[in-house]
C-alpha cells in the first residue's frame, strides 16, 4: 500500500514537472438556454487561447450520456476533465475512476453532493453576491436622495431568485432613503417583465413616484423597459434600471440610454478553471475548494456597445 | 450459407470494421478501459435489449421498459430512503413489481387482442407517472452494500474495468440466448412471431407465451433499472427518457426482423456494443456534436431495415425458383 502510494507520488512529481495540460475533455450538459450555449463558446475560446486541445462532448440533458463521457476521457488519458453537472447526485464512481487514473476533475457552474477529495475545484457564481453589487449600485446612485424602488422577481421559489432578492435586500439595508415598495415575478421572461411593469406604473401614479427599478434578470428589464417607454417615460431617466446576467440585448439598450447597469453573470467559468488548472500542474499548488467568479458591474460608462459587440456572437 | 444468418453476420462485420476504423484513428481505443467501459456504461441498455429482443421476436414491442427503469430507480431509492430494509430485500420486492406489470400488460395484449404498441404506450406512461409520484427530487442512495456492489470489479490487464454490472448483463445475454434458442418457451416465442395463427395451429399457447414473454421483458426492465440505480447511485424520475427506443434500435441493428419471428440475442448484444462504439468515437474525437451518434445509429437502422427487405424478397425468389422446378 505504502510502496504503491509512494510510486504514484513519484510518478506525479515527473508528471509535476512535465508541467502543462495539453487536452482537456470537457462534458456539457447540453444547450438548453443562450446562457449554457455561451459557456461553451467561451469554454472553447479560452482553450483554444491557451493552446489547449479541448474534447467537448454534449450531454444531451443526459446523466449517463455524461457519465460516458468522463469514463471515456479517462480510457483516452486526457490531462484534465471539465464537467457541468446535469444533476447532483451519483457521481461517486466515476469521479473515483478519474482520481485513481490521477485525472484532475473541474467542476463548471453547478455542485454535486460528492466527496470534495473527488475534485480539485468547482467555479461558479454567487447569486447572493450579485444581487448585493446591483443594490450597492443603486446605493451609490441615488446619494443620499429618497428612492422607491420596484423589484421583478424571478420564477418564485428558484433559487437565483431567492439569492438575488436576498442581494439585494443586504446591500441597501443601511440606506434608510432606499424602499423596495413593490415586488412581484416576472418569471425571468420578457413578456412577463413587461406585464408586471405596467401594472406597477399605474399603481404608482403614471410611474411618477418610482425611482428605479430592480430586475432579477435582463430579459425583464427589457420587457419593463418596453413598457416604461408606451407609458411615456423615459427609461434611464425617469426610472433608473438595474438588472442581472449582461446579456448582449441589455448592452444595446445601455447604449441607447434606456438601462443604467447590469451585473455580469459570466459564461467565462473556464478561464479560472484552466487557470487554477495551470498552476496546479506546474507545481501542485491546490486551489480553493470553490471559485467564485466575478460579478462585475456594467454601467453605460464601460462602453456598451463594445460590450455587445464582443457578446453577441457567443450563442446567447 | 444460411441466408437467415446473413443480417447477424452483418452486424458482427460492421461492429469488426467500426471498430478496426477507431482503433486506426484513436489506438487507445484498443484497450481494456474502453472495452470494460462499453459493458459498463451499457449495461442497463444490454439488459433491458435482451427483454426486447424476445419481445420483438414474438412480434410485439415494449415500451414501456425507459420508464420501468426509472420507476425502479427512484422505488429502490426511495424504499431504501424511507425504510431500513436491505437492498438485497428491496431488489426482489422491485423484481416482482415489475415482472407482474409486464405481465399485465401481456395479459391485456392476449386478452383484449389489443396492439402492443397501445398496451405498452399506455404502460410507459402508467410507470413514468408512477415514478414521478414517489418523487420529483433525484434521490441520492447512501447505503454501505450499494458502495460494495460499486466497488466489485475485476481489474483487467491495463486497468479496465469488468465491473459487476458488466458481467451481469453478459449473463443476462447467455440466460437469453439459452432461453430463446435452446427451450420450448423460445420455440414458441419464434413460433409466435410467424403468425398467431399458424403458433396456434403449431399446438402453442399463444395466451400463456404473450403473458410470459412480456413479464420476461418486465424482469429485465426491473434487473436493468437496479444496474442503473448501481450505475448512478441515485434515483431520478426523469432518467432513461427515450431508452426504449435505444433497445429497439439496438435489437435491429442486431439482426432481429422487426415484423418478428426471426433473430438473435447475441445479435443484440453486438448491436448495443456498437452503439456505444459510436457515442465512444465521438467523445475520443471531441470536436464532433454528440448528436452524430443519432445520425450514425439512424443510417445504421436504415441500413439494417434495407437489408432485411433485400434478403426477404432474396428468399421469396428463392422460394419460387424451388416451387417451379
Amino acid at each position: 500500500m505504502t510502496a504503491k502510494a509512494l510510486m504514484a507520488g513519484v510518478a506525479f512529481a515527473a508528471l509535476g514537472t512535465a508541467a502543462s495540460a495539453q487536452t482537456v475533455g470537457f462534458s456539457q450538459i447540453g444547450s438548453e438556454s443562450g446562457w449554457r450555449a455561451a459557456e461553451t463558446t467561451v469554454t472553447q475560446q479560452e482553450a483554444e487561447a491557451r493552446g489547449i486541445d479541448l474534447r467537448f462532448s454534449d450531454a444531451q440533458q443526459r446523466q449517463e450520456n455524461q457519465i460516458a463521457a468522463i469514463r471515456s476521457f479517462v480510457a483516452q488519458g486526457v490531462d484534465a476533465i471539465f464537467v457541468a453537472p446535469v444533476v447532483a447526485t451519483g457521481w461517486d464512481s466515476v469521479l473515483e475512476e478519474a482520481a485513481e487514473a490521477e485525472i484532475p476533475v473541474i467542476l463548471l457552474d453547478r455542485m454535486v453532493d460528492s466527496d470534495p477529495s473527488l475534485y480539485l475545484t468547482a467555479v461558479g457564481s454567487d447569486l447572493v453576491h450579485e444581487g448585493e453589487v446591483a443594490g450597492q449600485w443603486l446605493v451609490d446612485e441615488v446619494g443620499g436622495e429618497e428612492c422607491r424602488v420596484v423589484e421583478l422577481q424571478g420564477t418564485t421559489g428558484s433559487s437565483p431568485a431567492i439569492d438575488r432578492a436576498t442581494g439585494f435586500r443586504n446591500a441597501i439595508e443601511g440606506a434608510d432613503n432606499i424602499e423596495i415598495v413593490r415586488s412581484q415575478t416576472g418569471d425571468f421572461t420578457r413578456s412577463g417583465g413587461k406585464e408586471v411593469m405596467e401594472s406597477f406604473l399605474q399603481a404608482e401614479g403614471g410611474g411618477a413616484d418610482i425611482c428605479a427599478l430592480y430586475a432579477h434578470n435582463d430579459d425583464m428589464a427589457l420587457g419593463a423597459i418596453q413598457a416604461i417607454n408606451e407609458a411615456g417615460l423615459n427609461p434611464g431617466e425617469d426610472i433608473l434600471i438595474v438588472s442581472i446576467d449582461a446579456v448582449p440585448d441589455i448592452f444595446l439598450a445601455m447604449s441607447e440610454g434606456d438601462a443604467n447597469a447590469t451585473v455580469e453573470l459570466t459564461p467565462n467559468m473556464a478561464g479560472p478553471a484552466f487557470d487554477a488548472l495551470e498552476a496546479y500542474m506546474a507545481d501542485g499548488t491546490m486551489p480553493e475548494k470553490f471559485i467564485q467568479t466575478d460579478s462585475q458591474l456594467y454601467t453605460p460608462e464601460d462602453d456598451p456597445m463594445g460590450e455587445y459587440e464582443r457578446r453577441k456572437d457567443l450563442g446567447y | 450459407m444460411n441466408t437467415r444468418a446473413l443480417p447477424l453476420y452483418a452486424t458482427i462485420a460492421i461492429f469488426l470494421v467500426a471498430y478496426l476504423i477507431c482503433w486506426i484513428q484513436f489506438p487507445a481505443m484498443l484497450s481494456t478501459r474502453v472495452i470494460g467501459n462499453l459493458l459498463t456504461d451499457n449495461a442497463y441498455l444490454g439488459i433491458v435489449a435482451v427483454g426486447m429482443t424476445v419481445v420483438i421476436i414474438s412480434g410485439g414491442i415494449d415500451l414501456s421498459v425507459g420508464s420501468v427503469i426509472a420507476f425502479s430507480g427512484v422505488f429502490i431509492s426511495v424504499v431504501l430512503r424511507d425504510t431500513s430494509l436491505h437492498p438485497l430485500v428491496v431488489f426482489p420486492l422491485l423484481l416482482a413489481v415489475t415482472t407482474l406489470f409486464g405481465a399485465a400488460m401481456g395479459g391485456l395484449i392476449h386478452g383484449l387482442g389489443m396492439p402492443p404498441f397501445i398496451v405498452t404506450l399506455a404502460g410507459m406512461f402508467l410507470a413514468r407517472g408512477a415514478a414521478y409520484m414517489l418523487t420529483i427530487d433525484s434521490v441520492p442512495i447512501d447505503h454501505e452494500f450499494y458502495d460494495t456492489l460499486r466497488r466489485l470489479y475485476w481489474l483487467m490487464p491495463g486497468k479496465g474495468r469488468l465491473t459487476l454490472l458488466g458481467i451481469v448483463m453478459l449473463l443476462s445475454v447467455v440466460v437469453g440466448m439459452i432461453l430463446a434458442h435452446r427451450t420450448r418457451f423460445g420455440t414458441s416465442v419464434f413460433a409466435l412471431g410467424g403468425g398467431a395463427h399458424t403458433a396456434r395451429l403449431m399446438g402453442v399457447a399463444v395466451g400463456r407465451t404473450t403473458v410470459l414473454i412480456y413479464a420476461f421483458s418486465g424482469f429485465m426492465a426491473g434487473l436493468a433499472g437496479i444496474v442503473f440505480s448501481i450505475y448512478t447511485a441515485s434515483g431520478y424520475p426523469l432518467a432513461t427518457v427515450g431508452v426504449e427506443l435505444n433497445a429497439i434500435a439496438a435489437v435491429v441493428i442486431g439482426g432481429t426482423l422487426l415484423t418478428g419471428g426471426s433473430g438473435w440475442v447475441v445479435g443484440t448484444l453486438i448491436g448495443v456494443l456498437t452503439m456505444g462504439l459510436i457515442q465512444t468515437y465521438i467523445v475520443f474525437d471531441g470536436s464532433l456534436s454528440s448528436w452524430w451518434t443519432k445520425i450514425a445509429i439512424g443510417a445504421l437502422l436504415l441500413m439494417f431495415i434495407l437489408l432485411q427487405k433485400g434478403l426477404l424478397a432474396l428468399g421469396r425468389q428463392q422460394f419460387a425458383g424451388t416451387a417451379q422446378t
